[in-house]
């Protein structure tokens, strides 16, 4: 059986990677059809194994299994540390798995249609692919050495994939300005990486976790008199890079740049699975992060504040998918609260809701899109419900599912972080409380703003272009189904094997200590799924998320002109939002402008000044000088290079004669 | 004077060896023109003489000939790197060396000069490794002037020539030396003779060891005895650049530890000294001229002295760990450097010398396979994973880090960092910019598969280290 398993598991992780190679590397012998099937093959077959993993862990229930692939590095006396490839397969890696390959398989089949006019239509194929297989490395990494490479496998294919149409001068600089981002984050993440392999010499999970406790035991001297626990220097770090990546305040500006790309990348890696990443990162390590209540604080805090501040900006923008893409960050925020609250399965359990859901959002974003001749200002859009109606209809039920409107499935998830949040003791934790509060009605408000503005009122384009909009082929609504289904019923399906059966769905492969676990408090308050959908009418949470929607109708179906009297009105807070609270400009000003400035800096008092002018003097003398030199020392006389031999002994000979080791 | 019958077996495989060379030999005199006798004869020796060194390879080691040789598993690791070395740089020659008339002396020179490097690993006394080293040099030095007609060539084989002898005497003062001060040629048994030694006859130990040094510095082409390399490489005939480049480094270590660990373990702190400045001098210089070039050939040379430099800092850090990594540095590094200027050779024809980096321009768009092969060559010189250059810097970084030398450590990476620019530019060459002649390019068949062989080696060396980490780890009984 383990052998067995083994082999499935390799092939899971293999099959895209083989995909992408082929449609990569013969991508003119293969052609268009050839890539197209091969890449999806591929998926098809990691997903089907997956769900034969899942099935082998929760249905047959094996235990926990750590696979070595192969030794990468190890050197016995010589080199005494393992490096190697291996595959921690447990609850929780089985259950990420199952989520990135089931969208992934979808995002596969909805670009057949989305991506058919593209001349780079092989190279899409291969990358999303690549970047599945680069997915999958990192949830089912069994050390830190494969979790980085995972990380930051995913990180290029990102780059790659948002820069996909690399003659689109915004492409380029959204691409840019992800990598960049992303290297402060992974900067981070290496140096947790760093420490921990300063002070357990072992990069494997296994290893680390069993030294948790000397390592919270040990203290570290970052500034002369500070003392910090070392898990906590591990935690923060690990978390600078899941902030990164996982697109948290202040590293969040990355985000809403990417949705350059293709839509299909913006609902598979911008959405649905690599911006969980950070959110899988923390629950993976939750053995250390229940040890540092420090490190659990800051987790919360910069949470709530992705959660109700990005959600804020949603409101203000105008393209259909900078809405989809604000509202994937203030969702990321609720995902880290239920981490910082220690609530891992509630944070797990909404990420993989919020997969479904928030895909579904962006493929209907897409389909949306390419009916309108890739329109993606919502200005221009409107009354789209008549002419599009499968669309419609799952971008309704995605929008109700991110809305928290029971029974769908975010209402589940995100219900269950909202009172983690109010009922978890840490310090921070009645901030986020209150974020997260705010954020239910501010998320109601601006998903309705963006669906009444698509689908309702009267058609804001001219009539030749509205008689022309007409229902996306099969290929692209087929997955928007297959994504409303999960939608709808996942919720209330999983919230009691999640979270509150006696053998919950992650099982051991999380870690709560007994008094960060809010979780088990909640469960004497459950009395089953379908037994919420009452309760929730008596929560303050169910009644502001009408309250956003009756706002959100009020605003763009009655009364249209209100948003424009409120913008005018609070011109400085519409400003404020429309600036999205000045990070940009504070990145430009400090982090672009000061590396330029200091660049200059450097270019003036360095190049020119100490380089051309000291080494160089104006280029021309200076190199002369030193190439007379050279040409001097490499000069092709013989009576040249033996003097220099005999200095060198002479030299030599001098040192040791003087130094002193001889007395 | 008793009269011990030697154990011939430990000696095998350079009988062997000689026997083949002798054999080729009288073959060239009766077959002038068949140049391809000569060759897979030559071959033959090489690859049973590497097979004999594998079939005996394990842990035991013991001594012959009154102790003047010695088998163990570090000359028998060192000796298959030497022939495996020695026939891939053959093969690179053979299409080479048809196209440009050089004579068949080049097979057996090189045997010869193998047989010089096999002694020179295997050697138990100061005499057998003067013998290896002679035998080791003076066909290379004709080796570099075949090419008759070339003055380049004759002026790099001259200069090598009286340079190599310059050298050679100082390492023969060095061990005459202690020769004089131990009263053995033994290795082992000065070893011994230094530990009852007179405090004050350290000094003439010490005087000993510099000249020893600057003989080994020459041979490893370490700065500052390195002037020698930059210009003999570019000189002499690619085919035999590709041979010097490569093997004699591995004798040249194997020297190194004959002298410094069997022989002088007890003055460790003084030679680990001596070590660092080379070290630190041929980083610097290797890396910093490197960049300057735009001739391959000389590039490579420069590169050369910068690897031997990294190498070293295996070799100084004193203990069996960073013994094993300086090794396994060495082994590495001759694979790439063969494989470095069998690329040039491969991409040469008739009265065309592909030496140029200016000649690499749009490789890529000519044959894309051999720009692709070029690729992991450079990556494994600058040190990039997954490349197994990758892996032997780290293990010389990391016997460094552990003798508590961190400065050096940071020093050693800071100006791999430089080198990587120069090898990151050959990729930028071939990748980027537009072929100068866009005719593609053909070569011979089994060049191809020998070149593809070569580089592919270093990425799957990479990817699977293990093996040839366990070996470097036995030889040094680790």
């Amino acid at each position: 059986m383990n052998q067995y398993l083994y082999h499935v598991v390799l092939g899971i992780v293999l099959a895209p990677l083989a995909g992408s190679l082929i449609a990569g590397l013969f991508r003119n012998q293969i052609g268009r059809l050839g890539a197209q099937y091969a890449t999806i093959l591929g998926v098809f077959i990691s997903f089907a194994l997956s769900l034969f993993v899942a099935k082998a862990i929760w249905l047959d229930g094996i235990s926990p299994k750590d696979f070595l692939g192969y030794i990468w590095m190890s050197g016995n006396t010589i080199f005494p540390f393992t490096f190697k490839v291996g595959f921690l397969i447990d609850r929780l890696s089985a259950l990420m798995m199952v989520v990135v390959t089931f969208v992934s398989l979808l995002v596969h089949i909805y670009s057949i249609g989305y991506m058919a006019d593209d001349d780079g239509y092989q190279r899409f194929f291969s990358y999303i692919s690549l970047f599945t297989f680069a997915m999958l490395m990192l949830v089912t990494a069994d050390n830190f050495l494969q979790l980085f490479f995972g990380w930051e496998g995913v990180g290029l294919v990102s780059y790659l994939l948002i820069g996909f149409w690399f003659k689109k001068e915004s492409a380029i600089q959204g691409n840019l300005k992800a990598f960049l981002v992303n290297r402060v984050g992974d900067f981070g993440f290496i140096l947790g990486i760093a420490v921990i392999f300063t002070y357990v010499g072992n990069l494997d999970y296994a290893a680390v976790f069993s030294h948790a406790t000397e390592l919270a035991a040990d203290k570290i001297s970052l500034f002369s008199g500070t003392s910090w626990s070392v898990v906590t220097v591990i935690c923060i770090l690990l978390f600078v890079g899941a902030m990164g990546k996982s697109a948290q305040v202040p590293l969040h500006v990355w985000l809403p740049e990417s949705m350059e790309g293709p839509t299909p990348i913006s609902a598979l890696i911008h959405a649905a699975t690599m911006v969980t990443a950070g959110v899988f990162m923390v629950a993976r390590m939750s053995p250390l992060y229940e040890l540092s209540q420090t490190a659990l604080t800051l987790v919360i805090v910069i949470g709530a504040t992705g959660a109700l501040f990005t959600g804020l900006l949603a409101i203000v923008m105008n393209d259909i998918k900078r809405v989809v893409a604000y509202s994937t960050l203030s969702q990321l925020g609720y995902m880290m609260v239920a981490m910082g609250a220690s609530a891992y399965s509630a944070g797990i359990f909404h990420l993989a809701t919020h997969a479904c859901f928030k895909a579904l959002l962006f493929l209907g974003a897409g389909s949306v899109i390419m009916a309108m001749h890739h329109e993606q200002d919502m200005r221009k859009m409107g009354g789209l419900w008549k002419r599009m109606p499968i669309t419609y209809i799952c971008f309704l039920i995605g929008t109700l599912a991110l809305c928290a409107i029971p029974p769908f499935a975010g209402f589940y998830s995100k219900d269950t972080i909202i009172e983690a949040a109010q009922l978890s003791t840490i310090p921070g934790a009645s901030y986020a409380y209150y974020c997260v509060l705010i954020g239910a009605f501010v998320t109601a408000l601006y998903s309705f703003r963006a669906f009444f503005l698509t689908f309702h009122g009267k058609p804001r384009m001219d009539h030749h272009t509205f008689e022309h909009v007409h229902e996306t082929p099969w290929v692209v609504w087929v997955p928007l189904v297959l994504l409303a289904i999960p939608s709808v019923l996942l919720g209330a399906f999983l919230i009691s094997p999640m979270l509150y059966d006696t053998h919950t769905v992650l099982g051991n492969s999380v870690t709560v200590l007994s008094q960060h676990n809010v979780l088990a408090e909640m469960k004497h308050e459950f009395h089953g799924a379908l037994a919420m959908i009452p309760h929730a009418l008596l929560t303050v949470t169910f009644w502001l998320v009408i309250a956003g929607i009756f706002v959100a109708w009020l605003a763009y179906i009655k009364m249209p002109n209100l948003p424009g009297w409120f913008a005018q009105r609070f011109s400085l807070l519409y400003r404020v939002f429309v600036d999205k609270y000045g990070f940009d400009a504070l990145n430009q000003m400090v982090f672009v402008k000061g590396t330029k400035n200091f660049g200059n800096a450097l270019f003036k008092i360095g190049d020119r000044k100490i380089i051309d002018g000291f080494f160089v003097n104006g280029s021309g003398i200076s190199v002369r000088w030193i190439a007379l030199r050279a040409r001097l020392a490499e000069s092709g006389y013989l009576y040249h290079y033996v003097t220099a031999m005999i200095l060198g002994l002479l030299i030599f000979l001098f040192i040791m004669l003087t130094s002193g080791v001889i007395d | 004077m008793n009269f011990q019958f030697p154990h011939f077996s430990a000696a095998l495989p350079e009988i062997f060896l000689l026997s083949m060379t002798c054999l080729v030999l009288l073959t060239e005199l009766f077959m002038k023109y068949s140049r391809s006798v000569v060759y897979v004869l030559s071959q033959v020796a090489l690859l049973g003489t590497a097979i004999l060194f594998i079939l005996g390879f394990n842990n035991i080691s013991y001594t012959t000939f009154n102790g003047h040789l010695i088998f163990d598993a570090l000359g028998s690791l060192l000796g298959i790197f030497i022939c495996i070395i020695a026939c891939i740089a053959f093969i690179y020659a053979k299409h080479y060396t048809r196209d440009r008339n050089i004579p068949n002396e080049y097979y057996i020179l090189g045997l010869f000069s193998t047989l010089g490097m096999l002694v020179m690993v295997t050697a138990q006394s100061f005499l057998m490794i003067y013998l290896g080293l002679e035998l080791l040099s003076l066909p290379l030095y004709a080796m570099v002037a075949l090419q008759k007609d070339s003055p380049t060539a004759t002026e790099a084989a001259m200069k090598y020539f009286v340079m190599g002898a310059i050298a050679s005497g100082m390492l023969l003062y060095g061990l005459s030396l202690l020769y004089g001060v131990s009263g053995s040629l033994n290795l082992p048994a000065v070893a011994s003779a230094i530990t009852t030694m007179p405090e004050k006859q350290h000094l003439v130990l010490v005087f000993a060891l510099v000249f020893v040094i600057a003989g080994l510095g020459f041979k490893l082409a370490a700065a500052p005895f390195h002037m020698w390399a930059p210009d003999v490489y570019t000189g002499a005939p690619t085919a035999v650049t590709a041979f010097l480049a490569s093997a004699p480094k591995i004798a040249a270590l194997g020297m190194a530890f004959r002298l410094l660990i069997t022989a002088l373990p007890q003055i460790v702190s003084q030679w680990h000294e001596l070590l660092i400045i080379l070290s630190v001098l041929s980083i610097t210089i290797g890396n910093v001229i490197a960049i300057a070039q735009s001739n391959l050939k000389r590039m490579l040379a420069y590169s050369a002295i910068a690897h031997i430099g990294y190498m070293l800092l295996g070799l100084l850090s004193g203990n069996a760990q960073g013994y094993s990594a300086a090794l396994f540095y060495i082994l590495v590094y001759s694979i790439m450097s063969v494989g470095g200027f069998g690329m040039i050779v491969l991409l040469s024809r008739r009265g065309f010398e592909a030496e140029n980096i200016e000649d690499f321009k749009g490789l890529n768009s000519r044959n894309p396979w051999l720009a692709f092969m070029m690729m992991l060559l450079m990556l494994s010189m600058a040190g990039v994973p997954p490349t197994v250059g990758f892996f032997a810097k780290l293990l010389v970084l990391k016997a460094v880090v552990q003798t508590q030398m961190v400065w050096l450590a940071v020093f050693a990476v800071l100006l791999a960092i430089v080198g990587a620019f120069y090898y990151l530019r050959v990729i930028k060459t071939m990748y980027f910019d537009a072929p100068g002649d866009p005719t593609p390019i053909a070569c011979a068949s089994d060049t191809r598969l020998m070149i593809s062989i070569n580089s592919l080696a270093l990425l799957v060396l990479g990817i699977f280290p293990g093996a040839l980490l366990e070996v470097c780890r036995v030889a040094f009984g680790l």
